[in-house]
């Protein structure tokens, strides 16, 4: 355990000198800008159009950073050759893969905790100030709580594209997991689609395949809640609490298979 | 030094090629060509394209369906159309189904009547009617069909039997079926146009849409002066025998205190070959609405 808090501590901190948390800076900057001139762009909905887009920059950074940091984890270590020095030193494999996710976890949700302050610093400026008419007859308040729900379930969503990243960066190189990577995430978008397709054929080895694709693949969409949030639709504690516990269990999965792939490689 | 000089050099050729890029290019594409353009005209490919960005994607086609609107109402060509508006909104609310403004204002944009809109009463109705099917109990969509149907379709029964449905929905206002009856019994008339714009610009929803409403029922009392001034000419002619020349002969005749004005300040224009009075062509009310009955 405490190997796996020296690496996680290393990781974040290599982020922080690797200026990754300027990303923060970045998403203020646009939501900021944006607040002013959304209102010369558009008749009304301002504030819906704020939200997405806050919460749709807090879910991008997060993706580029789990993404482009994720799958250079490992590789940069085995590459650099460093991974050997680690590695001679009482740190088990499992540990290291394990400390790195843990540090890139820490990194990510940094990122989206600044990032939600700065989300929701904008949004009171705007109640205040701004939007005062088009508020009274918004479905909810600018600054409405509900919308923590879409921001957990953005964190649930990143630590799996994260635990995906390095599953792929054990054995492969960064192009090729990044590839992989984007692949599994926009895949997992259409599970939907890959559940209803055996309907569409009359074939059931096809439906029987498209089924158990649909169990395998990571079902990504059911982490967005973010258009219900900003309409104020009900999303409930247990479909929030259910998808965590989905993503967790699926975390679980591939971090184990990335700890085998990783405890099987041959360093000679 | 030198590569600060060769930097600046660089960076000034770089701007004039793009000018004389720009130039080359205005002359290849007529004006106005690449805001003509719609690549995705599925909805349904779109939604799936959008991925867990839906809303943002919807937001893109609301701003890109208003600077749309925007443009080509005010741009000063004879062949304007408006065809790409109802694609935009289209696909704005398949994206994201309760963008509540882009089936609204949307409807507006269609329903307006053509150069100022899109002249599609039709297609507005079919956009309310698929937020109803998206919201089945959203009273403000089976009211703006109504709506539409009153003032641009101007098939009054129809509007009262949406007034009607409207006010039968869940949190409806108790004004819909005084509305509703009123347009059933007098629709077309000047009175129950003015309940309607009132109500419209008593709503706090939509800030475009109130200023439409006042501005409206501006129009609507710019008519009641017209039918006012003309009684009052007529009454000129039947005491003098002959139609004034101008304004000043019945401030003269003690008919009129002072230029016969529009709510807007301009003074109201008289034909002294026909008695007839009619805003000034330079009146920001202009067009007034074809001709309603006074009540």
């Amino acid at each position: 355990m405490k190997a796996i808090r020296h690496v996680a501590v290393n990781v974040f901190k290599e982020s922080v000198r690797d200026k990754v948390l300027y990303s923060i800076v970045v998403f203020a900057v646009i939501l900021i800008a944006t607040s002013y001139l959304i209102g010369q762009l558009t008749a009304g909905q301002d504030l819906k159009i704020i939200k997405d887009l806050g919460l749709a920059s807090i879910s991008i950074f997060g993706l580029l950073i789990a993404i482009f940091i994720g799958i250079g984890l490992v590789w940069k270590e085995v590459e650099k050759r460093s991974v050997y020095t680690l590695l001679s030193k009482p740190v088990r494999r499992s540990e290291f893969v394990l400390g790195k996710y843990c540090g890139l976890v820490l990194t990510l949700c940094t990122n989206v905790a600044v990032m939600t302050i700065a989300y929701y610093g904008v949004l009171a400026y705007l109640q205040r100030i701004a939007l005062s008419g088009e508020l009274a007859t918004s479905p909810a308040p600018a600054t409405d709580p509900a919308m923590l729900k879409a921001i957990v379930l953005i964190v649930v969503e990143l630590m799996l594209v994260t635990a995906i990243a390095l599953f792929f960066s054990t054995f492969s190189s960064p192009f090729l997991s990044a590839v992989m990577t984007a692949g599994v995430w926009v895949a997992g978008h259409f599970n939907d689609d890959l559940r209803n397709f055996g309907a569409l054929v009359d074939l059931p080895l096809v439906a029987r395949l498209t089924r158990a694709a649909y169990y395998v693949i990571p079902n990504f969409a059911a982490f967005d809640v973010k258009n219900e949030v900003v309409h104020a639709q009900p999303v409930p504690l247990g479909y929030v609490g259910i998808t965590t516990l989905y993503g967790l269990v699926y975390i679980a999965f591939v971090l184990a298979g990335a700890v085998t792939v990783f405890s099987r490689r041959d360093f000679k | 030094m030198k590569s600060v000089v060769l930097l600046a050099a660089l960076f000034a050729s770089v701007i004039g090629a793009a000018g004389m890029e720009e130039q080359q290019r205005s002359a290849l594409l007529p004006e106005g060509d690449a805001s003509d353009i719609l690549y995705v005209r599925s909805p349904a490919f779109l939604t799936r394209a959008a991925l867990s960005y839906d809303a943002l994607v919807a937001d893109i086609y609301w701003i890109r369906a208003v600077q749309y609107y925007g443009g080509t109402r005010l741009s000063k060509d004879q062949n304007k159309n408006f065809s790409l508006l109802y694609p935009l909104l289209d696909l704005t609310t398949s994206v994201d189904p309760y963008f509540d403004i882009a089936y609204r204002f949307g409807a507006v944009f269609l329903g307006e009547d053509y150069p100022g809109g899109a002249g599609r009463p039709d297609l507005a109705i079919a956009l309310l009617q698929k937020g109803l099917r998206a919201q089945p109990d959203k009273w403000q969509f089976a009211e703006d069909i109504g709506f539409v149907y009153y003032w641009w379709v101007r098939d009054y029964h129809a509007a009262g039997e949406w007034f009607n449905r409207a006010a039968d929905m869940p949190d409806a206002p108790e004004w819909l079926k005084p509305l509703a009856a009123v347009t059933l019994a007098q629709g077309g008339s000047r009175d129950s146009s003015r309940r309607l714009w009132t109500e419209i610009a008593r709503n706090p929803e939509a800030e475009w849409l109130q200023r439409q409403a006042e501005f409206r029922l501006k129009q609507l009392d710019a008519m009641d002066g017209i039918d006012f001034m003309e009684r009052i000419v007529r009454q000129y002619r039947e005491r003098t025998g002959a139609l004034p020349s101008s304004w000043n002969d019945m401030i003269r005749a003690r008919f009129l205190r002072g230029l016969p004005l529009d709510p807007t300040g301009t003074p109201l224009r008289l034909d002294p070959s026909t008695g007839t009075v009619t805003l000034d062509p330079s009146s920001a009310l202009n067009p007034l609405p074809r001709t309603e009955q006074p009540h």
